[in-house]
């Protein structure tokens, strides 16, 4: 058995939906990849917000309105300190598919023209493809990809070879891989891109979860990452960007709230963050946000990080001993995020996720939003088991043992 | 015995029937599973006003697999005029065993593609009953 150090935080009597039973059972919840669990404090911030201090943010005189502006600003700045966004901008968005959704319509629109390029990665998430095809296709552009290689990496060569071609005017490319777990170097790669007059996205969903992430460290001109992944709720997702670009950005979305002043005719825009979150903006929900990143902040990122890691060492390794389990993606714990996507022989990974459950425990099967990665890989889908603060070595072992009752269901032979 | 992987439906799953490329052929379609990337494709050949034969081809889960298998048994012969009235209650009656909501597409998956091949029509709905 590998060493399983720091395999438990000891948190989970902290998320109240461990207690409920399934057919009996226990919940054994490994598909954090795809959105977390939430702590009973997130709850509790989220109810105590709408039971005693919700009011709209912005222009209210009365006492109640002004908690619910302190409550709302000061949930803002613990978030931005979470992520250490200290002269970055923290805009507020749905989730990153609006946050990049926002970059590609503001930015690439004004930026992006015909002969230019837009170059992202394989690995990437439909989020950070599709609104870069729709760019690219209007604005005559045209969109590459860099390889991932068999140990599911990226090439720094063939980054600089992209980038010398000296039309790439935007990288954008995942943190942490949704399918592979791939951990990309995300500071060599957007100093590289800086270096070479363009500008950088980074699609931070699934690493400001598990690992400690400094936004300014990185160098990203942006860095996208949501909420619900990060323990907290849905309908809040998280845009880091650098003032002098956004200054220079036309609006997204356009209407209250993100005015300065409107005549019949037109109008002029609030300032940073205002101008980029039009209407009531997710008050509530960055109450509850503020709430999880306080609450993985006292945790500590490294110990998170320390224990995903080691949860995911003991995955790889207890996966290993499923016949015909083939895990894709990088080879050690080390390079990859809590999450191992996988196939095997002769059960397609809808079967996989579906017999899993039967043993009660909780995994995604499908291409993942990633369907340019799956042809990569050879593969129509896989299945994907991901950890999160509150997973055990147990929870491993339920999972492989699952996958061995499945493989009898299918009358695989088990040695 | 397991409720939804029964002997039958592993070895549909494991050894379908008509299952490959029909040449020449006189209807064919194509359809995707979006959940999972699932594809499935239908030949038809046609003669009488009839499905004198049929083969499926592509990938899909055990429950997409068993019941374009299933289904192609008691396509074959079948009149054209009645494939546009086969609904999802023929085809989940057929397969026998309990469907869940998530799984509903994956068990339709092959009477959409060949209605879509029968009829034109691509816009079936198997999400719903």
């Amino acid at each position: 058995m590998p060493p399983v150090a720091e395999s438990s935080l000891e948190v989970r009597a902290d998320f109240p939906i461990f207690s409920r039973r399934f057919g009996g059972r226990p919940l054994i919840y490994l598909d954090s990849a795809a959105t977390s669990q939430k702590p009973e404090v997130v709850i509790a911030a989220l109810a105590d917000h709408l039971r005693n201090h919700n009011a709209n943010v912005h222009r209210g005189v009365y006492a109640l309105a002004q908690e619910a502006d302190a409550a709302f600003d000061h949930a803002r700045a613990r978030i931005a300190a979470f992520t250490g966004a200290r002269q970055m901008q923290t805009i507020f968005a749905k989730n990153v598919t609006e946050a990049i959704n926002l970059v590609a319509y503001s930015w690439g629109r004004a930026n992006v023209g015909p002969g230019d390029a837009v170059l992202i990665t394989e690995m990437e998430h439909h989020a950070n493809i599709v609104p870069w095809q729709v760019l690219c296709r209007e604005r005559d552009a045209s969109l590459r990809y860099l390889k991932v290689d068999e140990r599911g990496e990226l090439s720094i060569e063939q980054l600089e070879s992209e980038l010398a071609r000296g039309d790439v005017r935007l990288l954008a490319f995942a943190h942490v891989s949704n399918v592979l777990g791939t951990i990309n170097p995300v500071a060599e790669m957007t100093a590289r891109a800086r270096a070479a007059g363009a500008v950088s996205l980074v699609d931070g969903a699934q690493a400001v979860p598990q690992m400690p992430v400094d936004v300014e460290a990185l160098g990203a001109d942006f860095y996208g990452w949501t909420g619900h992944k990060a323990l907290g709720p849905t309908g809040i997702g998280v845009l880091h960007a650098r003032s002098e670009i956004l200054e220079q950005m036309q609006p997204f979305l356009t209407g209250g709230d993100m005015i300065s002043s409107v005549d019949f005719q037109s109008a002029t825009w609030n300032e940073l963050p205002s101008k980029f979150e039009a209407g009531t903006p997710m008050i509530a929900e960055a109450v509850g946000l503020a709430s999880a990143v306080d609450y993985l902040s006292a945790l500590d990122m490294t110990r998170v990080r320390a224990h995903e890691r080691a949860l995911t060492a003991y995955m790889l390794e207890r996966l290993s001993e499923v016949p015909g389990l083939r895990v894709v993606g990088p080879p050690e714990a080390d390079g990859r995020g809590g999450l191992a996507s996988f196939t095997i022989e002769g059960m397609h990974p809808h079967d996989v996720a579906e017999l899993a459950d039967r043993g009660g425990v909780c995994i995604r099967a499908g291409h993942h939003c990633a369907q340019p990665l799956m042809r990569c890989l050879g593969v129509g889908a896989t299945a994907r088991a991901s950890v999160g603060v509150y997973n055990e070595a147990a929870d491993i072992d339920a999972l492989v043992h699952a996958l061995l009752a499945g493989r009898e269901v299918f009358e695989l032979d088990n040695p | 015995m397991d409720d939804l992987y029964r002997d039958y439906i592993l070895e549909h799953y494991k050894r379908p029937r008509n299952f490959g490329e029909l040449e020449p052929r006189d209807l064919e379609a194509l359809e995707h599973n979006p959940l999972c990337g699932d594809e499935l494709g239908v030949h038809i050949r046609v003669k009488d006003g009839r499905i004198e034969d049929l083969r499926f081809h592509g990938h899909g889960c055990a429950i997409s697999q068993a019941a374009a298998s299933i289904a192609s048994e008691e396509l074959k012969g079948m009149e054209l005029q009645n494939v546009g009235e086969l609904d999802a209650d023929w085809m989940i009656e057929l397969l026998g065993i309990p469907v869940s909501a998530t799984r509903r597409k994956c068990a339709l998956l092959n009477l959409k593609v060949v209605r879509g091949a029968v009829t034109g029509d691509d816009s079936w709905p198997t999400g719903s009953a």
